[in-house]
């Protein structure tokens, strides 16, 4: 047994753009623990929900994250719809499910171009954030937002997009495609690309379920979970299955989102086609119910996120909000995935769990 | 449509128990989380199988010591720091206790605030 040293890892790290910090355990140059240590910059949002309105709370929600910012406010309004048992209308489900779509193919292309980065393949990286401008624009083109859109509400959607807009939004997506094929296939074939991604930080399926991983972390690791089987949006009518790779490495981790973005254009292009006419939103007045909650779960592009209401009186204050946050339940994950690896692959193997700190520390 | 919600109310007592039986049925933790109430802490213990949630809740005055969950699903320690840390929930027995450091805040249990003790500068 060699000589254990304990070497820092972040919470400022030149691969970590939010801080997250590991003490890592080492013999030699091989990790054999991990532990991990968020906090350093808890927001405290959950608690927000005292003095904010129930109306009001969703663009608080949607700060949680600049980049999943519209999976969080559809979360919340999701959850409070839940509690208020609020019908909301079909076309604002679909609106819903289009524009959650459109913040995967942002959020698995931004993260694509992150992994690129962390194992210095620096072209890969810009082409892959040079791809993500164009969806941003769609996102401005839509909402008028780039990062925050403050699109969703309770009851259903403030903005609507006319036929035009939507086929322009496919005809574009549609356009990306053969370039995202074309950059994605560098990440599938390139020997140095490989070589860094191909049998680094493997978890087994059976402690991928264990260790309550979601989303590509776990559909990497041949566990089928994706909420989007279950009954929020408009996917069970889209016909949604999950993607699934069975590896369990950092490239099954990557072949998952790759082949996300692929599947999130379908999801949209039928998504258009299949969208009704109608009402996008219901008028939602009055108290929350006295002593009710409710627990709903969405699939961000990172993975299940959980989002949590309570409400005790009759007002429009919650007495409970709160959100499990994809990163959380990945980070048990990371720790068993660390272990045995080398020191190098370190920042790559924290890279394919696509950590989102400001998520965690919500 | 909304999925069907189940909460199960059960006793401090029972925790570990009922936590077990979710495991040997093949449930996984999805998040536990806590809620100050009239009567002291409610705290939601969430498992998923075959992609149904199911809850179990747990109210107690806020003095009582709570065993760890950590034991049956490792996850847990995550979820138990952060309630110690921020409601200051008395949890006994964590696999990984970070001491009430596990986030880095500038006031104790923020979400459930102490009355200073004696001769303790704010």
């Amino acid at each position: 047994m060699g000589k254990r040293t304990v070497i820092p890892f972040g919470p400022q790290h030149p691969v970590l753009p939010e801080p997250v910090h590991l003490d890592l355990v080492l013999e030699d140059e091989t990790v054999v623990e991990a532990i991990p240590s968020i906090g350093f910059i808890h927001r405290g949002l959950e608690k927000l929900v005292e003095l904010r309105e129930y109306p009001e709370m969703v663009f608080v929600a949607e700060r949680i994250c600049g980049i999943c910012s519209f999976g969080h406010s559809w979360g919340y309004c999701h959850a409070v719809e839940g509690l208020m048992n609020i019908e909301v209308p079909e076309r604002a489900e679909y609106l819903r499910t289009i524009w959650h779509e459109l913040g995967r193919v942002h959020s698995h292309l931004l993260w694509l171009g992150l992994l690129a980065d962390s194992f210095g393949f620096e072209s890969l990286f810009m082409q892959c954030w040079r791809l993500r401008e164009t969806v941003l624009d769609l996102f401005e083109k839509t909402t008028g937002g780039r990062v925050i859109f403050s699109v969703s509400r309770v009851g259903g959607v403030l903005y609507d997009m006319d036929a035009d807009t939507l086929a322009e939004m496919v005809r574009t997506l549609r356009g990306m495609e053969p370039e995202i094929r074309r950059i994605c296939q560098v990440f599938a074939d390139d020997a140095s690309v490989r070589n860094r991604l191909c049998g680094v930080g493997v978890l087994s399926k059976e402690d991928a379920y264990a260790l309550g991983a979601v989303g590509p972390t776990a559909r990497g690791s041949g566990v089928a979970i994706d909420m989007r089987m279950t009954c929020h949006g408009k996917y069970q009518e889209l016909g949604f299955e999950p993607i699934v790779e069975t590896a369990g490495d950092c490239w099954a981790r990557t072949q998952v989102r790759v082949r996300e973005i692929y599947q999130s254009i379908d999801l949209i292009e039928k998504a258009v086609e299949r969208i009704p006419e109608g009402e996008i939103a219901v008028p939602v007045k009055g108290n929350l119910p006295e002593n009710a909650c409710f627990l709903a779960r969405v699939e961000q592009p990172r993975g299940e996120a959980v989002y949590y209401v309570k409400s005790s009186k009759a007002t429009k204050f919650l007495e409970r909000f709160r959100v499990r946050t994809p990163t959380c339940a990945n980070l048990p994950a990371l720790v068993k995935m660390l272990g045995g690896c080398d020191l190098a692959d370190v920042p790559v193997i924290v890279l394919s769990i696509d950590p989102c700190i400001s998520c965690t520390e919500r | 449509m909304y999925p069907e919600q189940h909460f199960t109310d059960i006793s401090a007592d029972a925790l570990v128990d009922r936590v077990t039986e979710k495991k040997e049925q093949g449930y996984r933790l999805v998040q536990i989380c806590c809620t100050n109430v009239a009567e002291g802490f409610e705290l939601l213990y969430t498992f998923e199988k075959d992609l149904t949630a199911e809850c179990l809740r747990l109210t107690c005055p806020k003095d009582t010591e709570i065993q760890s969950v950590s034991g049956v699903f490792w996850p847990a320690f995550l979820y138990e720091n952060e309630m110690k840390d921020l409601f200051g929930v008395k949890i006994k027995h964590i696999v990984l206790d970070y001491g009430g450091n596990f986030f880095r805040l500038t006031q104790k249990t923020p979400w459930n605030p102490q009355p200073a003790a004696e001769g303790e500068v704010e």
